[in-house]
């Protein structure tokens, strides 16, 4: 029977005293969290991709919250959950949400297996910034993509995958929430974040130069068989005025472009590439001259979106 | 040209050492104490052995190619081979040949396996083994055949051992009961009742030499065990005879074979020399610590196992000597 | 015998052309001459297509305070100015020289007698070695008037001339000791002299004896120059380990330099380009070259115009072997694999090394078994494998915190891991981020 008590009065006193401990701890140690933190924390995705230039989701939430004190959610974007979490997040912060397009990735290389001969063999290890400080590549192009797949386990969402034909990757255009981990990873910055571009029928409509190489085209040509030369036939076929050439490089301006398929054709190398099948060349191109409307009106927002690619 | 050129980063050229010639190497510095184990204990050694390591090469493969579907088989790297080797090694030669699978498994599954196969095993796969098997059947692991029955197996005659001896008169504080204690020289030999790897420290020194000379362990931890040890037991000895003399202390139970072998484990212990020297003396004190206070007469597996915990600890804070460095 | 005291490894020496006498190589067709061929600012060219060069004539000047200037080492007409893939990997900017005759500039002294006195100021010396575009030869190509120039506090007690040459494979610097003795020893005095210190260390490695006999004959006639035998280890030649094992102090973690500790280092192969540059006014524009190789026919050792391609040098040595695998510009354990064979002899081009398949293919990497030989290999004492682990895992900040930055990228944890592991590779990636953030971080400041 003592021993019954005893351990009962010893149980109880510990109990008591680390409750105490635990009391006062709280009080003493608590931390003063905006609540609206946790509130628009619980609206993100969660990935803790760093997609938004945050350290995860709950360092975005922070930003944001702070964001909304000085009046207003500019600039902040969830590249994951897009529009529907940033009015959302504009809501729970009593703020109007800015409204952004959408995004996609889009790899800039052609260079498969069979467009790019192969002239030495890369023996490190597998990592496409190990292998870029080794040397040029594999091919003669030293611009393009080595194959190593960084972007590959840089994509949390799965939406990157090697195509052991090509030996390229392939960007799964739904899976994709153009979170830009990808392009950082990649240490030739083939990998761009587009605009997704207008949708027809589902399909989102957008035109690009698949290719990074600035040699000079008798180079460039010599590298790759579908390498941008820098011809300018694209550039001069554009009736947006859309396309730049700049270090033998062409380059497709997504704020201008209206994705009508025009330098898809006139391309001697077929180094633009579209999302979608683009019509044979028709005397008159008449479907695009009527989507032209829309695709202005997205310009001047997606316009620092550009700039920002072209750091 | 009919080749393209390779191209990678320096170094271009490699020593041409590998994992294999490592644990092969090991293997090799057993050899000695493989065949006295044979010449004192004869048929019971060799079915030991042989059951241990077919038990451990055999549960690697089915793990790696069932369960974790790995293409690439790592049976060959001889790591298998060697965990099967030391398991035997820590085992008595009577012990019957279904608690020895039993410990294969939970050497290679649990102790080896769960945690991603070579090199991410945090506690020495074969000590696992033998541990488990310790606790679980502690009366097959604690009887110890007569040596020189070279024909038999299960059936032989058991004795005890001088671990036993020494762990009685600490118990009862007698130190006569000491002189029950086999000369130091056959001890040192291999003539007195044990483990089958643990029988003669001439044989486990003799490996030793030889892996030093290859340079695949340094001396580091081995050493600094034995030292601990002796220094510890002399004092020990001296303070109470009831402790039996440091020398004893070195040439009993699985002291040399736990130095040199099990503690020197690449996977698990230290990895710069001041850190080894750290965890070669902390292995010593608690060997003489578990054998003088502690319930089992044998510390050394306890010691190794507990320090093998501590190993990522020491790496985080024991670190080596930077070039340049200025000494605080 | 000396050596350093962390560390090292003992790679298999090789040294196929020792003892074979320098040979003078054919002038090339076409000498091609990239402009960047040293550490910092890219020369700029100051030739146009068509000008007419003589051998000796400048034809890039330095880029800036860290850069040295490209001098012809072929009399011709620049043919273009257009680029090529040099021993990075890269296209580069160069300077192409179709060669016609061989016609000197007269102020060359193209003598062979040995001009002892030097009777200029150090300021001059120095002047001078900066005008002819000598940078360090041993292959990492820092100009070396940088540092003959020690920043203000720092004050140079002694000259230690780098003659370990502890890269398997080559000879280059074994060979022109044993044939330029006296030259080099002009060249220590004149450093000396330059940076105002009166001891000068020749540090050469116990496996080149006849050199040690050699040059510690000749220098018996400069007192204050001593030939130091050192136990052959690998990487003895790295700047700091070379400091530590002939002087015994050790240089502290980066940024302190050399001079920190009162050591002034120079190659071997720099100290006879400074002898030529001030005593016979010839600027920087041929060194010699080791071309070796198990598979090659005759590997030899030549002295070679800058420019010449790497394949007309092979071809003199028996042809490049059917069976290559890789052709390494400099030693197996630093030098770079090149992508093809037409890459010119630069001002850092110690060797040309040629592997066949079998010894060119990396092994298969096994994993970490963590053996701790690459922590007892680190000359530096790091941690190789925890650092490539790091590395891997995008782990920045652990891995300044684990000293990367002090990393000499020698090789030695990558030559001695059981299980292959490439783990220089993961460190050097880890190395050249953390610089970049560690930059960042002082610019932003």
């Amino acid at each position: 029977m003592d021993l019954i008590l005893v351990a009962v009065i010893a149980l109880g006193a510990i109990g008591l005293i680390a409750a105490v401990v635990l009391y006062v701890a709280s009080k003493k140690f608590a931390v003063f969290e905006d609540p609206r933190i946790g509130q628009v924390a619980a609206v993100l995705p969660q990935a803790n991709c760093g997609g938004c230039g945050y350290p995860g989701c709950s360092g975005f939430a922070g930003a944001c919250v702070k964001a909304a004190d000085a009046g207003s959610l500019e600039g902040k974007l969830c590249p994951v959950g897009g529009a529907p979490v940033m009015e959302k997040v504009a809501a729970i912060l009593g703020l109007e949400a800015v409204a952004s397009d959408p995004k996609v990735a889009v790899v800039r290389c052609n260079g498969s297996c069979e467009n790019r001969p192969r002239v030495v063999q890369y023996d490190g290890a597998v990592s496409c910034r190990v292998a870029h400080a080794t040397c040029g590549g594999e091919t003669l192009c030293s611009f393009g993509c080595l194959g190593c797949g960084d972007c590959v386990k840089a994509c949390q969402f799965g939406a990157i995958k090697m195509n052991p034909e090509t030996g390229l990757p392939e960007v799964d255009a739904d899976k994709c929430t153009a979170c830009g981990a990808c392009a950082k990873a990649c240490p030739r910055g083939i990998i761009e974040i587009r605009l997704k571009g207008r949708v027809v029928k589902d399909n989102a409509r957008r035109v690009w130069v698949s290719c990074v190489n600035k040699d000079k085209g008798a180079l460039a040509n010599k590298a790759c068989a579908a390498a941008c030369i820098g011809c300018g036939k694209c550039q001069k076929v554009c009736k947006k005025d859309a396309i730049t050439i700049e270090n033998n490089l062409a380059y497709i301006d997504p704020a201008k472009c209206i994705a009508c398929g025009l330098c898809y054709n006139e391309c001697p190398k077929k180094a633009i590439h579209a999302s979608f099948t683009v019509p044979a060349p028709k005397p008159k191109p008449a479907p695009a001259e009527g989507a032209a409307a829309p695709a202005q009106q997205a310009a001047p927002k997606a316009a620092p979106a550009a700039e920002q690619q072209q750091q | 040209m009919a080749n393209k050129l390779i191209v990678s980063l320096s170094p271009h050229v490699h020593s041409g050492d590998s994992v294999q010639k490592n644990m092969y190497g090991v293997i090799l510095a057993l050899v000695p104490a493989l065949l006295v184990s044979l010449c004192v204990f004869g048929m019971g050694a060799a079915i030991v052995m042989a059951t241990s390591v077919a038990a451990c090469v055999l549960f690697e493969w089915a793990i790696t190619k069932y369960i974790l579907k790995r293409e690439k088989c790592t049976v060959c790297d001889g790591s298998a081979i060697l965990t099967g080797l030391l398991l035997a090694f820590n085992l008595p030669s009577n012990l019957p040949l279904w608690i020895i699978i039993i410990g294969a498994l939970v050497a290679i599954g649990v102790g080896k396996m769960t945690f991603g196969g070579l090199g991410c095993n945090p506690f020495n796969p074969a000590l696992v083994g033998r541990i488990f098997l310790l606790i679980s059947f502690p009366v097959q692991m604690t009887t110890w055949p007569v040596p020189g029955q070279l024909t038999s197996y299960v059936d032989a005659e058991t004795m005890a051992t001088p671990l036993s001896i020494m762990s009685r008169a600490i118990k009862s504080g007698d130190s006569t009961i000491l002189n029950e204690l086999p000369s130091s020289l056959d001890m040192f030999l291999g003539q007195s009742a044990g483990c089958l790897g643990e029988v003669s420290a001439l044989a486990l020194l003799l490996g030793l030499a030889w892996m030093l000379y290859k340079k695949i362990i340094t001396w580091h931890i081995p050493v600094s065990i034995l030292a601990t040890v002796f220094v510890l037991g002399g004092i020990m000895h001296l303070a109470n005879p009831v402790y039996a003399n440091p020398v004893d202390q070195l040439l009993t139970g699985g002291l040399m074979l736990g130095a040199i072998y099990m503690a020197t484990d690449y996977v698990t212990s230290p990895m710069n020399h001041k850190g080894q020297l750290i965890y070669g003396v902390c292995i010593g004190v608690l060997t003489i610590v578990i054998r003088s206070f502690g319930a089992y007469p044998e510390g050394m597996s306890f010691a190794i196992f507990i320090m093998n915990a501590f190993t990522p600890l020491i790496n985080t804070y024991c670190k080596p000597k930077r070039f340049g460095e200025v000494a605080k | 015998m000396k050596t350093f005291r962390i560390g090292g490894v003992h790679p298999a020496e090789n040294k196929l052309s020792a003892g074979k006498p320098i040979v003078t190589a054919e002038l090339p067709k076409q000498a091609v001459f990239p402009l960047s061929q040293h550490i910092g600012a890219p020369a700029v060219p100051c030739v146009a297509k068509g000008d007419m060069v003589k051998v000796g004539t400048k034809i890039a000047d330095a880029g800036g305070f860290v850069s040295a200037p490209i001098f012809s080492s072929v009399s011709g007409k620049v043919n273009k100015i257009d680029s090529i893939v040099d021993a990075s990997g890269y296209r580069k900017p160069a300077i192409f020289i179709d060669v016609i005759g061989d016609e000197w500039e007269e102020s060359i002294d193209r003598s062979e007698t040995l001009v002892k006195e030097c009777d200029l100021e150090p300021k001059a010396i120095v002047e001078k070695i900066k005008n002819a575009g000598v940078v360090g030869m041993g292959g990492a190509c820092f100009p070396c008037h940088v540092k003959l120039t020690p920043p203000p506090g720092a004050v140079p007690t002694c000259v230690i001339v780098n003659a370990v040459e502890c890269e398997p494979y080559l000879t280059a610097d074994h060979q022109l000791m044993l044939e330029h003795a006296e030259e080099i020893l002009v060249g220590v005095t004149l450093v000396m002299k330059a940076v105002n210190v009166n001891k000068g260390y020749i540090g050469i490695e116990n496996n080149k004896p006849d050199a040690i006999k050699l040059m510690t004959e000749k220098a018996a006639q400069y007192p204050n120059i001593e030939v130091v035998p050192l136990k052959v280890k690998y990487p003895q030649g790295g700047e700091k380990q070379l400091i530590d094992a002939v002087i015994g102090r050790q240089v502290p973690a980066p940024p302190a330099l050399p001079v920190s500790v009162g050591a002034i280092l120079q190659n071997v192969g720099t100290m006879y380009a400074i002898y030529q540059a001030v005593q016979k006014n010839m600027p920087l524009f041929q060194r010699v070259v080791t071309v070796t190789g198990k598979s090659l026919a005759n590997p030899q050792n030549f002295m070679a115009r800058m420019g010449t391609p790497m394949s007309q040098l092979i071809d003199a040595c028996g042809g490049l072997p059917e069976d290559t695998g890789k052709v390494i510009g400099g030693g197996p354990m630093m030098g770079k694999a090149l992508m093809n064979t037409e890459v010119p002899i630069c001002k850092g081009s110690s060797g040309v090394l040629i592997m066949n398949m079998t010894e060119a293919k990396r092994a298969e990497a096994d994993p970490c078994i963590r053996c701790a030989k690459c922590v007892s290999a680190c000359p530096m004492g790091l941690e190789p494998f925890l650092l490539a682990t790091c590395s891997a895992k995008g782990d920045w900040e652990r891995v300044e915190k684990e000293d990367i930055t002090s990393c000499i990228e020698c090789g030695s944890c990558q030559f001695t891991c059981p299980s292959h592991r490439p783990m220089l590779d993961m460190i050097r990636l880890g190395k050249s981020t953390v610089m970049g953030i560690i930059r960042s971080r002082s610019v932003k400041k």
